[in-house]
Formats: structure tokens, C-alpha cells, sequence
């Protein structure tokens, strides 16, 4: 219960630093976020908001990391489990699991979707200096989802390039990128 | 500024006119036929009427008749927007009574210009 | 001031198109002997209008084309021209021509269209011919003629005498506006001629008695002078001179004339003047009437733009809609602060109030949402309004007789399912004129009116429209139909099928019984894409027939495609929604009607046909409630052309669900045809059936008779 609360603060917490940072770009800012571990981070402006699970409808025949789709005010949005996407065994989920909310270019239209994440970290800045290539991933291919390593004083992030990401087609192997730092 | 009252049976037509009259900072009253504008002009007194000739349920000629007849209107400047440019219908309309006429096709520009003739 | 005329184009051409309808739908309607002379009207109008509107923004193609279009009409209202069938065809074919033209402006593409300097030529032999009224365009500066030469000379400044008639102010035109415009050219002294004026006694007060003389020191054209007084030119004495050196304001010469007393009656009504009738002209325009082997021109509604282009929509309501609309917010908003007071200060004796708050709330929700949708409808007569021209033209080609007759054109339906079922419409009526209506010897040999029937016919049932397409002709040759389907490989031999069975052939893909592919049909797209795209609707489409009496189509569709009449079902965890017009029945307790085959397919005996089982459960991969067919329910659908059996846990509710797309955030997905929002805020899926149809990969299994039918088309 306590835990959950807590969890509450910081998602209203993190809510409002997005509003924030939206309202003052350029964003060289990231919401970072926690799978298995290793930390994650996406830009800013591509975040909508942060909520916290709940149980989807599920899509016949999809891939397992699609965990469905919610009823997010009135607009049918599908949620993916980011974990089981970059191929990493199911997590059970918490009170402290989040849905982190992002707007997904795709072609000229504009998507909704949702991805599940273990926990949401922080907002954190990484200016073009501090953002490395990722080393030559065994899968090529993967390396096309990774902006680079944002790197700070005390840890470095893999920056996802989240509408390459999510537009990936189902078919498409994830599981070098939680590896980008390793090459 | 004045308040105008615009008849034409024509949608596009009527927002042109209202339009360009409004950015001209008239107050403009629209109707769709001759029945419509006659009822109008009796529920507000306008300083000029713009009226289509050929329209449904009532014409503009039988307007600027009915018009006159009220006495609000003896006096009010009426002007027909009409294509046809013979002279027996202009005639038909100031024997009606109608103030002028406007030719169409015309432009905002025109409009403006000839509305300034009657308004002063 | 400059004004982007663009901004009214989606309107003007709005209400072309419906202008064109109009015309359209009166010249079918014109008797060329009995001519109405409202309906000329009705037509000239809209002529009138179109042209009019069309110079304003500057559509000069379209403008000129209708110009001698409404010429002709104007000759033929004012009773100097006869009307005959080829001008009427002439007319016909304008209104196609303009439509287009209209079509390619607001597409924005360029204006092609060959045959249009053709008609337009044809139009001006026509009026060069004969005798016509003068409606022959005249500047308007020739109004001004007889006020002298109108010289556009220039000269410092004119002197002008003007005697305007004793009417002038009642036609709203004061003397003292037309000189200060005079003013505001130059300086200006006035002088007025006072000696016209009567008696005091005898003053009508409403008169002009005076004259003046005007000196302006301008340097402007003569016509710019004219143009002050062009509105009462004709009534009045004008000179325009140039002034010379020897004018000035105390000189000014008198004129004396006795005031024409008699000049002051009232305008007299004008009777329109007839001319007399020219004998009716027997030679026929250069345009054969029709009888061309080109495929007549479709009377397309708007064609859909290219979508690259933003397209602005519009749609317009009638303003007892609007305010039944604004009516019901009303009631919301007293309902919302009803409810707001009882929230502020909330005890268990205000339950009652809340309760009935409540009630009251839903039934403002229910209204607004019905009133909301009726914004959307309109009557299904904008699209039975092309069948008139379509039926008259193909009837004409085809040498039938055929009488339309259109009942309830004022039902109403949402303007999308409207747009969309248009070319399904079309299809089904081309095909009753071409295949249904028998020649007319035909029809005299076998005793009936040599002139056929087509009926349309739309009436609501339930939350549906239902739209008939009825004709009197020789009906659905069964014999023809089986021979085709067996040819095809649709029914084996030995299939024995009942007469609504093999009625149902004919729209089973790739099936044609046009012996010749005519200009009509055969048209590639068959009655199999006409039952599609009526099923995408969540509509269905059926044909009664009898031989030698004729066919009855009746399509049934939703009234919108925003809601739809569901039914919850469940299949374990998981509810999803089938469209209700799409069950047939629901069977609970089916162990003895159940045909199981080896190889997995099993089969539902339904009265005389075989009906393959989906268990949805395995399509969709997900857990039933049990693993045995005993333990759920089936129920049967329809979609796709067949009737398939689906097997669920159990029927929820019955409800109307708002349809929502998955496929903005998401994608397409097989045997979904888009999600809902229920009463708890959770998604529910909306089955497609004929997407369930591809995903179990059951074939439609052939008609069989039960004692023959052992083995399932798997």
C-alpha cells in the first residue's frame, strides 16, 4: 500500500516535470526508465503522460509483448510490454509498473501507444556531447533503434529512437538492444 | 456603419457579400428568398437592402414591391444584384422600385464601391 | 480590401452540384408539349444561379458554358421558343457537362472536358436560329446612350443639368447623395431650379419638383459623370456638357416646363409580355439524342478527391435540427447543476433526488445522442435523385419502356452510409433494367404492359433503413443460374437447392449470366462485389424472385456507421460483440444437430443445409470455459455469403456500442472489425464475420442435401 503510494507521488511527480519540459523546448531531455535492470531512456517530447497499469484487452493472435489495447479518454491505445519485446522473460507486474504514454510518428499520422517499463527513473539531460554511438550491435539491424549512450556523471542510458521502435514490424528481433552498451 | 440586409438564394453568393460587407464593418442581415428578407426587414429596419432578382418563393421585383409598401421602406435604398444588364429589366426593377442595381459578376471591390454610392 | 474569393468555392460548388440536381431532375420531369412554367422557372434559376455564381469566383469556363445554357432557358420562359425532346436532351447533356466542369474545379485539377465546345456550339445554333427575345448581353454602359454619345473624353470639368423625375425618392434614390459622389471628384457648386415647385397646398411632400445645375471643376472622363446618375438616367433629363470658360454659377440656363402631373401614377404591375410562339422547329440540333454507342456518362455524385488533398466535408442541417440540439444541451446543463448542488452538500435523505438526477441524466444523454446523430442524416432521396436520368438514358439505349417510381424519398440515413451505397444502388438498378424488364414485345407476348416497373422503395425498420429494388420483369432464370453455377464449379451435380438458394448464386464471386457482356453490366464488378461492399456496411443484401413476375432486392443497413446494435458475447475471460443484424439465431442444446466429421470439421445441421462450426475459441487463441462443444453455445451468423455457426461460452447484453477504429493507434486486425468502449470504461472487440470466416479457413460448404452430404469441404 505504501509502496503503491509512493509510487503515485512519483508518477505525479515525473507528470509534471514532462509538462515542463514540453512547455520549455528544445529538449536535449530524457525520461529514463527501468527494464531488467539496465536503464533506458526516451526524449521528452515524445512522452504524453505516465500511468500506471492497468489490465488491457487483449488482441487475438498478436505477439506476446503486445499486451492489448485500453481505453485511454475515449481513444482505443495499444500497450506493449517493452520487456518482452527486447526478448527479456516476463516480469510479474507491480504497483510500481508503469505504462509510459508516447506519441509515435508513423508515415504523416500520428499514434498513440503505450509501453510498459519495470520503473519509471527520472528526467535527465544529455546535450549532443554527452550522447555516444552505441558499439556495432551483432545484429545490425538493431542498432537502427538506438539514438546512442547518453552518458552522465554517474550512469549511462540507452537512448532509444522510439518510433523506429514501436514501428518495427512484429517479425523484427529486439534482443540486442537492451545489449547496445556491450557491442 | 450601416445594417444591410442580404437576399440571395445562393449560399456562396450570400457569404460573399456578408463577408466582404461585415470586413467593411457593416452589420449584415441575411435572407434566401424574397419571403424570407420581407419578414426580416419587418423584425429589423435596415438602411439598405441587396436583393438577388431571381430567387424561390418570392422574386426580388415582388420584394422591392412589398418593401416599398411598407412605409419604413418608402425611402430605404434597394439595390438588385442581377446578370441581366438589357434595359427593360433594369427598367422592371425601378419600376418596381429599386433604387440601382449592381451587375453581376462583380468583385468585393465593385461592391464596396457602389455600396458607398447609396450610403454616402 | 482584398478578399481571397477562395474561401467561398467549397460552397459554391456544394450548391451547384444540387442545382444541377435540381435542373436535372425537373427536365426529366418536363412534359415538351405540356410545359409548366414553374418547372422552367425552377430550372432558369438554377441555370442563373450557377452562372452567377461561377463569374463571381472566376470560373470563366463554367460561366460562359451556362450563359447560352440559360439563354435558351430564358427564350423558353418567356414563351418565345418552343421546348422539344431534343432540347431537353441538350439540356440533359449541359447539366453533365457542367457537373463536370464543377467536378474539376473542386478537385482542382484542369478543365477538360472535349465535348463541352460542342454543346456550346450546338446551344448557339439552336438560339441563332429562329426567332428569339433579345437577351442579348449589353454593357451596361449602353443604358447610357440615350443620354447622348458617351464619349469618354475628358475635359476640366463638366457642366450638368439634371431634372430628375417627380419619383425619385421613392425609389430610394436622393439627389443630394449623387452630388456629394459628384463632390468627391472635385469642387462642385450647385444651384438649384425652384420653379417647378406647386402650391404649398398642393406639395406632395414625398415629391421632387426640383431641377439643378451643377458645375464641377474636374478633371475626370465624362462616362466617370454618367456613372453618378447611371441609376436614374432614364427617368430623367440629363446633360452632361463640358464646361467652358464662360460658366459659372449664376448663369445657369432656366428650364421651364409644367410638371407632367400624370407621370405620378403608381408603377403599374408589369405583365409579362409573351411573344408569340414560333411554330414548333422540326429541324433536329446536330446532337443525336442519346443514341450513341458510347457508355452513357455516369451521373457520378461528388467523386471522391485525391486524398492527398485536405477534404473539408460539409453538411447541411436544417435549423430545427440545430435547435433541437441546443434545446437538449439546455436540459443537460439544468440536469448537470441539479446534480452539482446535491454533490456539494450530499446526505442519504438527497438518495432519491441523486437517483432520479440520475435518470434524468441518462435520458438527456439518450436524446442528445440521438439528436447529435440526426445532424448527420438526410433524406436517402439525394441519392435516389440520379435513378430518373440514369433510368431515362439506359431505357432509351436499350429500346425498353420503363416507368421509375420512387417511395419514401424523405427516409432518412447517415450522410457516410448514404455516400457509400450509391454504386451499390446503381449496380442493382442497371442490372434490373438490363437483365429484369423484358423488351416490350417481349413483355406485350407474354401479357403484360409493354411498359415496365422499377420501384425503389425505403422505409426504416428497427434501428435499420431498408432500401428495395423492385421491377415487373421476367425474374431470376433458376435454370440459367444453376447451369452457370455448375459450369463455374460453384454447385456440384446432383446438388438439389432450394429456389432462395440458387436465387443466392448470384452473388457468389465471378458469377455473370450475361450472355453478351453489354455496356451495362458487364462491367467487371459483379453482384458479388455489390453484396461486399453492402456487408462492409454492416448491411445485408437478399433477391426474392419468380419467374416471368419479377425480383425484389432488399437491402437492409444500419442508420449509422458511428453506432451499431451489439450483442456481448463471452468466450471465457474475454467479451467480444457481434453485430446484431448479422445473427441469425442462437442454439443452446445442439448434441443432435451436430454432424461431426473427422479431420476436424465439424458441421451444424440446420433445417436443410450444413452450417461449418468456428470455434472461436481456437481461431483466437484463447481459453474457453470448457474444452467440450457440449459446454458452450453456437450461434449463427451470417457474413460473407455464408452462414457459419460460432461457438461461444455464453450471451451477454444486448447493447448499442459506439464504434471506435482500432487501426488509428494500432492496426488492422484478421477477424476484428474495430473496438468499443463499455459501460465499465474497458475495450471489447467488434467481430467481423467474414474476417472469422478467412481465419478458421472453413470453405464454404456446398449445398448439400443432408442424405448426400457426408464430407465437409475442408
Amino acid at each position: 500500500m505504501a509502496e503503491q503510494q509512493s509510487a503515485d507521488a512519483d508518477v505525479a511527480r515525473i507528470n509534471e516535470e514532462i509538462s515542463d519540459a514540453i512547455a520549455h523546448e528544445p529538449s536535449e531531455q530524457y525520461l529514463t526508465f527501468f527494464i531488467d535492470n539496465e536503464e533506458y531512456g526516451v526524449d521528452i517530447l515524445s512522452v504524453q503522460e505516465i500511468r500506471g497499469w492497468e489490465p488491457a484487452t487483449e488482441i487475438p493472435n498478436s505477439p506476446a509483448y503486445l499486451k492489448g489495447v485500453i481505453n485511454l479518454r475515449g481513444a482505443i491505445v495499444p500497450i506493449t510490454d517493452l520487456r518482452l519485446r527486447f526478448g527479456i522473460e516476463q516480469f510479474e507486474y507491480s504497483p510500481v509498473t508503469v505504462v509510459i504514454v508516447v506519441k509515435v510518428k508513423s508515415g504523416n499520422s500520428e499514434k498513440i501507444m503505450g509501453i510498459v517499463v519495470d520503473a519509471v527513473s527520472d528526467v535527465s539531460n544529455f546535450s549532443t556531447a554527452d550522447i555516444h554511438p552505441a558499439p556495432e550491435l551483432t545484429f545490425n539491424k538493431n542498432t537502427a533503434f538506438v539514438k546512442g549512450l547518453g552518458s552522465s556523471e554517474d550512469k549511462m542510458v540507452i537512448l532509444l529512437d522510439i518510433n523506429k521502435l514501436l514501428t518495427a514490424p512484429d517479425d523484427v528481433d529486439l534482443s540486442e538492444v537492451g545489449r547496445a552498451k556491450l557491442g | 456603419m450601416a445594417i444591410i440586409l442580404a437576399v440571395d438564394d445562393s449560399a456562396s453568393m450570400r457569404q460573399m457579400v456578408s463577408f466582404t460587407l461585415k470586413g467593411a464593418g457593416h452589420q449584415v442581415v441575411e435572407a434566401a428568398d424574397g419571403q424570407q428578407a420581407l419578414e426580416k426587414a419587418k423584425e429589423t429596419q435596415v438602411d439598405l437592402v441587396l436583393s438577388d432578382v431571381n430567387m424561390p418563393v418570392m422574386d426580388g421585383l415582388t420584394l422591392v414591391k412589398e418593401l416599398r409598401a411598407l412605409p419604413n421602406y418608402k425611402f430605404t435604398p434597394i439595390l438588385m444584384l442581377t446578370t441581366e444588364s438589357t434595359g427593360d429589366k433594369k427598367m422592371e426593377g425601378k419600376q418596381a422600385g429599386a433604387t440601382g442595381w449592381l451587375v453581376k459578376p462583380f468583385n468585393p471591390d465593385q461592391l464596396l464601391a457602389t455600396i458607398k454610392k447609396v450610403l454616402g | 480590401m482584398s478578399i481571397d474569393l477562395s474561401q467561398f468555392h467549397q460552397v459554391f460548388f456544394e450548391e451547384s452540384y444540387e442545382g444541377l440536381d435540381v435542373m436535372e431532375s425537373a427536365l426529366l420531369n418536363l412534359q415538351p408539349d405540356n410545359v409548366d412554367s414553374e418547372t422552367i422557372n425552377e430550372i432558369f434559376r438554377a441555370a442563373h444561379s450557377i452562372k452567377g455564381g461561377s463569374g463571381t469566383f472566376g470560373f470563366n469556363d463554367v460561366a460562359s458554358f451556362t450563359h447560352v445554357v440559360e439563354t435558351l432557358l430564358d427564350e423558353i420562359r418567356s414563351g418565345s421558343r418552343q421546348i422539344t425532346l431534343e432540347i431537353v436532351d441538350l439540356f440533359l447533356k449541359s447539366v453533365d457537362c457542367i457537373r463536370r466542369m464543377i467536378q474539376q474545379h473542386d478537385a482542382g485539377e484542369p478543365c477538360e472536358i472535349p465535348e463541352a465546345a460542342e454543346i456550346q456550339q450546338t446551344f448557339e445554333a439552336i438560339l441563332s436560329k429562329g426567332q428569339a427575345s433579345d437577351t442579348s448581353e449589353v454593357d451596361p454602359s449602353d443604358a447610357l446612350s440615350e443620354s447622348g454619345e458617351s464619349d469618354s473624353s475628358a475635359s476640366s470639368g463638366w457642366k450638368i443639368y439634371f431634372k430628375p423625375e417627380l419619383d425619385v425618392m421613392r425609389t430610394g434614390n436622393d439627389p443630394l447623395r449623387m452630388f456629394r459622389e459628384l463632390e468627391s471628384l472635385g469642387p462642385l457648386t450647385v444651384t438649384a431650379d425652384i420653379s417647378q415647385l406647386p402650391p404649398i397646398n398642393s406639395i406632395d411632400p414625398e415629391a421632387c419638383y426640383l431641377a439643378w445645375t451643377l458645375l464641377l471643376e474636374a478633371d475626370v472622363d465624362k462616362s466617370t459623370v454618367e456613372e453618378v446618375f447611371e441609376w436614374v438616367v432614364d427617368e430623367s433629363e440629363l446633360t452632361i456638357e463640358p464646361l467652358s470658360s464662360g460658366d459659372s454659377a449664376d448663369k445657369v440656363d432656366s428650364h421651364d416646363e409644367q410638371p407632367d402631373i400624370a407621370e405620378q401614377a403608381p408603377p403599374e404591375q408589369q405583365e409579362q409580355r409573351v411573344a408569340p410562339v414560333s411554330p414548333a422547329s422540326n429541324s433536329s440540333p446536330a446532337v443525336s439524342p442519346a443514341a450513341s454507342s458510347k457508355e452513357p456518362t455516369k451521373p457520378s455524385s461528388v467523386e471522391p478527391k485525391d486524398k492527398s488533398k485536405v477534404e473539408v466535408s460539409s453538411i447541411r442541417v436544417g435549423i430545427d435540427k440545430v435547435d433541437d440540439l441546443i434545446n437538449m444541451v439546455g436540459e443537460l446543463v439544468i440536469t448537470q447543476s441539479m446534480l452539482g448542488e446535491l454533490g456539494l452538500d450530499f446526505s442519504m435523505d438527497s438518495l432519491p433526488r441523486l437517483l432520479e438526477g440520475i435518470e434524468q441524466l441518462s435520458q438527456n444523454t439518450r436524446e442528445l445522442q440521438e439528436s447529435v446523430m440526426r445532424i448527420r442524416m438526410l433524406p436517402i432521396s439525394f441519392t435516389f435523385s440520379r435513378f430518373p436520368r440514369l433510368v431515362h438514358d439506359l431505357s432509351r439505349s436499350m429500346g425498353k419502356k420503363i416507368e421509375l417510381k420512387m417511395l419514401g424519398e424523405q427516409t432518412e440515413l447517415d450522410k457516410t452510409v448514404m455516400e457509400r451505397i450509391g454504386d451499390p444502388l446503381v449496380h442493382l438498378v442497371r442490372n434490373s433494367l438490363d437483365h429484369g424488364i423484358e423488351t416490350p414485345e417481349q413483355r406485350v407476348k407474354s401479357g403484360k404492359p409493354e411498359t415496365g416497373t422499377i420501384t425503389l422503395n425505403a422505409f426504416h425498420q428497427g434501428g435499420n433503413i431498408v432500401i428495395q429494388i423492385i421491377d415487373d420483369g421476367a425474374g431470376l432464370n433458376k435454370t440459367r443460374i444453376l447451369e452457370k453455377a455448375k459450369q463455374n464449379g460453384l454447385v456440384a451435380d446432383g446438388d438439389a437447392l432450394a429456389d432462395d438458394q440458387i436465387h443466392d448464386l448470384i452473388f457468389r464471386p465471378g458469377f455473370s449470366t450475361a450472355d453478351q457482356i453489354s455496356d451495362i453490366s458487364g462491367r467487371g464488378v459483379g453482384m458479388d462485389v455489390v453484396r461486399r461492399n453492402i456487408n462492409e456496411l454492416n448491411g445485408s443484401v437478399e433477391v426474392e424472385s419468380v419467374e416471368g413476375e419479377g425480383s425484389t432486392f432488399t437491402i437492409r443497413l444500419p442508420l449509422t456507421l458511428a453506432i451499431l446494435d451489439g450483442q456481448l458475447i463471452r468466450v471465457g475471460k474475454h467479451i467480444y460483440i457481434l453485430p446484431l443484424i448479422s445473427i441469425v439465431e442462437s442454439i443452446q442444446s445442439f448434441q443432435r444437430m451436430l454432424h461431426r466429421v473427422v479431420g476436424g470439421c465439424d458441421l451444424l445441421r440446420l433445417r436443410d443445409e450444413y452450417v461449418p462450426i468456428i470455434r472461436l475459441s481456437s481461431i483466437f487463441n484463447i481459453k474457453p470455459d470448457g474444452n467440450e462443444m457440449e459446454d458452450g453455445l453456437l450461434v449463427v451468423v451470417e457474413g460473407d455469403n455464408m452462414k457459419v455457426a460460432i461457438l461461444i461460452d455464453d450471451l451477454e447484453a444486448q447493447q448499442q456500442v459506439v464504434i471506435k477504429s482500432l487501426e488509428e493507434n494500432y492496426k488492422k486486425v484478421e477477424g476484428v472489425s474495430g473496438a468499443t468502449i463499455l459501460g465499465d470504461g474497458t475495450v471489447s472487440l467488434i467481430l467481423d464475420i467474414s474476417g472469422l470466416i478467412k481465419l478458421s479457413g472453413v470453405q464454404r460448404y456446398e449445398y448439400k442435401t443432408v442424405s448426400n452430404g457426408d464430407d465437409c469441404a475442408a
